[in-house]
């Protein structure tokens, strides 16, 4: 059961990145999460849930995006997407492929943030800078 | 109110990662060969370890930092071995991270060392996601387990660079089927190298001592 040591790390992340934009909520976070990354989905989900209560990101939506295990296929030279990752085995020739290219991954790709209707991005600061 | 996508690119272990990076830069700076044990709860660690350090101390210098949620025994345990033990309480948490190893380090002079070991806590699930900065991952499965553990837990051994069978000596008593359990650790990481072991007997350990010996001469090798 890491997936709350995990989810604390996301919610951290997803925190400091919404206090660089001036945002005051973070409505949802979209994580890809590779098959290989050994987090299970729904403890992560709980977690998830437990974890943001009293941050900005209480009651905000957790999307998961699966990412498939895929192999170099040394017969075929090419990358292969596997149907199952319990045999690593090239779902066309058969050969034997263990060169894992993708599938450990555990990565947060977007934030949606929810702010005030006066926080101008187009001109981000009035602030003059020039000495 | 206006709400709007962030693109932000995190990856959810960066600290570890970045933290398991400077512990190998250490590591390799004092040329020490770094190994981290895991498997699930009982499957040997610290009986292999009492055995492994024993064998490689009148020719290598040997160390180990040792994880559990509670309890010092197996610190006291390694310790009768004479050489460095440091034992890690990780209170609830179910693995070692990187920022453990790095504490647990402190006050220790790495160069002093031939060979450190990590024997990390008992679960073949959350270990896998943690680099520690070591050179080589042992996976234990022992022969009491049943031969479908890798299939059930792919991704600690698809991340794990060897694989021993301990408790050999029970194989017979328990019907182990050696064959099927090296077929399934294949399917899962094809081309594993398999060890097989008993920390009860002697005969089992040559094999594991003599691949360590192996990989720590091709670590402190100059480099071509």
């Amino acid at each position: 059961m890491h997936e709350l040591s995990i989810a604390v790390s996301m919610i951290d992340a997803a925190s400091r990145e919404a206090a660089a934009v001036g945002a005051e909520r973070v409505r949802a976070v979209y994580l890809k999460m590779g098959v290989l990354s050994g987090v299970v989905r729904d403890a992560l989900l709980f977690s998830f849930d437990v974890a943001s209560v009293g941050t900005p990101l209480e009651g905000a939506t957790l999307n998961i995006e699966d990412i498939p295990v895929v192999v170099f296929c040394p017969a075929c030279r090419a990358e292969k997407t596997l149907l199952d990752y319990y045999g690593f085995e090239c779902p066309d020739c058969g050969a034997i492929a263990s060169d894992v290219r993708q599938g450990r991954d555990l990565e947060v790709t977007a934030i949606e943030i929810e702010e005030s209707e006066a926080t101008n991005h187009e001109m981000p600061s009035t602030t003059n800078h020039d000495s | 109110m206006i709400t709007r996508i962030v693109e932000v690119r995190h990856g959810v272990l960066r600290k570890n990662d970045e933290l398991a990076r400077e512990l190998r830069d250490r590591f390799d700076a004092a040329d020490v060969f770094v190994v981290n044990l895991v498997s699930g709860p009982g499957a040997g660690k610290t009986a292999l370890l009492e055995r492994t350090l024993a064998g490689l101390r009148p020719k290598f210098r040997v160390a180990a930092l040792v994880g559990d949620l509670a309890t010092e025994n197996d610190a006291t345990r390694l310790a009768r071995s004479g050489a460095p033990i440091r034992q890690i309480s990780t209170g609830t948490t179910c693995h070692l991270e990187a920022e453990m190893i790095a504490n647990a380090l402190e006050g220790w002079e790495l160069a002093d060392l031939d060979l450190l070991f990590i024997e990390n806590v008992g679960n073949l699930v959350c270990p896998a996601s943690y680099n520690l900065g070591e050179h080589l991952r042992a996976v234990l499965f022992s022969t009491t387990e049943g031969e479908d553990k890798p299939l059930k837990y792919p991704t600690i051994f698809n991340t794990a660079d060897v694989a021993l069978l301990t408790k050999m000596d029970l194989a017979e008593v328990v019907e182990f089927d050696r064959n099927l359990a090296v077929h399934n650790i294949h399917q899962v990481r094809p081309g594993l190298p398999v060890v097989d072991t008993s920390s009860k007997r002697d005969d089992g350990l040559e094999g594991w001592l003599g691949f360590l010996a192996g990989q720590v001469e091709v670590q402190s090798a100059p480099v071509a």
